[in-house]
């Protein structure tokens, strides 16, 4: 959090989608090496890695792009009004 | 810390692994975070109450679908699905799409140039004090009745899926809900849900991915519908013809201008609680284009929601029943049929996204209920008659006291609900068909000058009166649906259509023949509140492309597209 400066609503949105698209791509490579006793159906498709996967890079996309300080006016798009602004203390 | 293992039951429908149980837990923290940023940023009435009208219109426009994206909106309609087959989807589309795209381009320009912070404000500014008054305290107590009763199914939902104790599963959720709507006001809400929108999609859309290709794609689905329980599953249109010939008993006329038309409009252009989300925006564009925004997405829902209730009447080994019979037999209900698919397809991790987005699913909608309620209390209610000229702090602390107050209100009445299950039925009844005189009564101060200040008040109450005679006189004699809903043979869902078409009908009528036996306002009065009197902004200087009128048609064109795919 940064003082005076207001963080993007999607710079929250790809924190989350980074968290979790990191766990459920592990958790799915995890199984990958070590297959489950009672697979789910479909566990041959590894739908694990390849939705964990691509959360995880739109999740640092949007961290990339919108992190608090980076661009204009200290909030990335915040200067194109693309966010929810905090009036300036 | 508290434990998770204890609460849990030794037998439930999934079981989590620690990944997930790590992902569901960081949800909680981040939307508890968010909330604390926020705290410092909500210290205005227009701030807490209104986040600061600076919303953009994607950002109002997410936030309007997801308030209405409850939990039980999503495993309530699977389950329908199942039940009824495709015929559900009409709640999404022609339920939704024409009255969402109609309040973005012909109300919104009332509600946002009239500057007014409620839907009940906006009937003050029209037709005076009595019809605000008599609107709020209705929105008011059937809101937080209706926040109990989801909070309620959802700890339900939680008991049977994943073993949660009952109470754990109401107090953890509703509080973290007071937490970042009391410190954040109107903005945290907004902010939470864009992001329960988000993992909404992301928890929900792997099942009809996985589903269809289990099922071996739509024509493979038809066809084992088609063997497992009828092709008239999936026809959206072609089985209305008459009440008997599909699994809702139901008619077209029932679903075009009872759900179509009264129901929809009445819910998505007069219902504080997604209406609040769109005066939430920056501009008056901006608000014209979140409802939009907010129809494109709403079409796309039946694909997370309907067609995973439909891939289960092909895929699932196992028969769903009604809860009844299912806590009879031991089997599973038509309720737990997104967590059955969710645990059918989804390992570790997704497991925890899936349930994670309905937890958020339920904290959208419960945020949403309680944001509502406290700026229709604070504004309508306390300011309105109880407290008049307090300074603007006191109101915004009032705000913060009244979202504590809301929960712990829902909260009773989830524990009401527990006792006489009974009560969610009544509530749900009247709710639907209370919110169709409010339609009546808007759309004819909006777009009707000669409609008097005494025929809305008349026509609002009586017309919700007749709502509520129409519901008690079907109770006590079940012979009269016969009246009521056209026809002996209607089900549950069809009575509260045609009861919502006719009260809104008896709402219209007494506000036209009073409006005429008594004196209008001169059109300087309704300057910024009528049609005809109201000069609204040109929007020559912005390219056709752009303009919310060509975007409204493109969302309009798909939805026909959409439902001529599946007539």
């Amino acid at each position: 959090m940064l003082s005076g400066r207001s963080i993007s609503i999607w710079f929250f949105i790809g924190l989350c989608l980074v968290v979790d698209g990191a766990l459920i791509l592990a958790a799915g490579l995890y199984e990958l090496a070590h297959p489950p006793q009672f697979p789910v159906v479909l566990f041959n498709l590894h739908a694990s890695i390849w939705w964990g996967g691509p959360l995880f890079l739109f999740g640092v996309l949007y961290c990339y792009r919108f992190f608090p300080g980076w661009g204009k006016n200290g909030g990335g798009r915040a200067a194109r009004g693309e966010e929810i602004h905090a009036k300036q203390s | 810390m508290i434990s998770i293992a204890p609460l849990c039951a030794a037998s439930t429908l999934v079981h989590l692994a620690p990944v997930d149980l790590v992902i569901i837990v960081f949800y909680f923290v981040l939307v508890l975070a968010i909330g604390l940023y926020l705290k410092g940023r909500s210290q205005t009435g227009e701030d807490f109450f209104m986040a600061g009208r600076e919303m953009t219109a994607w950002v109002a426009g997410l936030s309007f679908l997801s308030a209405n994206l409850g939990s039980l909106e999503l495993m309530g309609w699977a389950a329908a699905a199942y039940q009824y087959g495709i015929l559900a989807t009409h709640w999404y589309w022609i339920g939704a799409i024409p009255a969402m795209l109609f309040l973005g381009l012909v109300m919104m320009p009332f509600y946002y140039i009239s500057k007014t912070h409620s839907v009940p404000g906006y009937l003050k500014l029209r037709y005076g004090e009595s019809s605000r008054c008599l609107a709020a305290i209705s929105f008011a107590f059937m809101t937080v009745l209706m926040s109990g009763i989801n909070m309620y199914s959802m700890a339900l939902v939680m008991k049977v899926v994943l073993g949660w104790n009952i109470n754990f599963s109401i107090w953890i959720s509703s509080l973290t809900v007071a937490v970042y709507v009391a410190l954040g006001g109107l903005r945290s809400a907004i902010f939470n849900e864009v992001l329960q929108f988000v993992l909404i999609w992301a928890g929900s859309l792997l099942i009809p991915i996985l589903g269809l290709i289990d099922a071996g794609g739509w024509t493979a689905l038809q066809a084992r519908i088609a063997h497992n329980a009828s092709a008239e599953y999936t026809h959206l249109w072609s089985t209305l013809g008459s009440f008997n010939n599909n699994p809702m008993g139901i008619h077209w006329t029932g679903i075009v201008f009872g759900l179509g038309f009264v129901i929809s409009f009445g819910y998505w252009t007069t219902d504080f609680l997604v209406v609040q989300r769109v005066l939430a925006a920056k501009d008056l564009r901006a608000a014209k284009m979140a409802p939009i925004i907010g129809a494109a997405f709403k079409m796309m829902v039946p694909f997370i929601v309907i067609l995973p209730g439909l891939l289960a009447l092909a895929v699932l080994p196992v028969k769903l029943t009604g809860e009844t019979a299912a806590v009879a037999s031991g089997g599973h209900s038509y309720n737990e049929v997104l967590p059955l698919m969710l645990a059918r397809y989804c390992g570790p991790g997704l497991l925890g996204l899936g349930i994670t987005a309905l937890i958020a699913g339920f904290m959208s909608g419960m945020a949403g209920n309680v944001s509502a309620f406290t700026t229709v209390w604070t504004y309508d209610i306390y300011r309105a008659l109880i407290h008049k000229n307090a300074s603007d702090r006191h109101y915004v602390s009032m705000g913060r006291w009244t979202t504590v107050l809301g929960v712990l209100i829902s909260v009773g009445t989830a524990y009401l609900v527990m006792q006489f299950a009974s009560i969610m039925d009544y509530v749900q009844a009247l709710f639907a068909t209370f919110i169709a005189p409010l339609f009546g009564t808007v759309i004819l101060g909006m777009l009707w000058k000669r409609t008097t200040s005494e025929g809305g008040f008349w026509g609002l109450l009586i017309g919700t009166l007749s709502s509520m005679g129409m519901w008690a006189w079907v109770k006590m004699d079940p012979n009269a649906l016969r009246y009521v809903a056209l026809s002996p043979h209607a089900r549950v869902m069809a009575e509260d259509m045609y009861r919502a078409l006719w009260s809104w009908v008896v709402c219209v009528a007494v506000t036209v023949i009073v409006s005429y036996g008594t004196k209008p306002r001169s059109p300087a009065e309704l300057t910024g509140l009528v049609y005809g009197v109201t000069p609204l902004p040109s929007e020559a200087q912005v390219a056709f492309y752009k303009r919310p009128a060509f975007l409204a048609v493109v969302v309009g064109l798909v939805f026909v597209v959409f439902n001529l795919m599946v007539w």
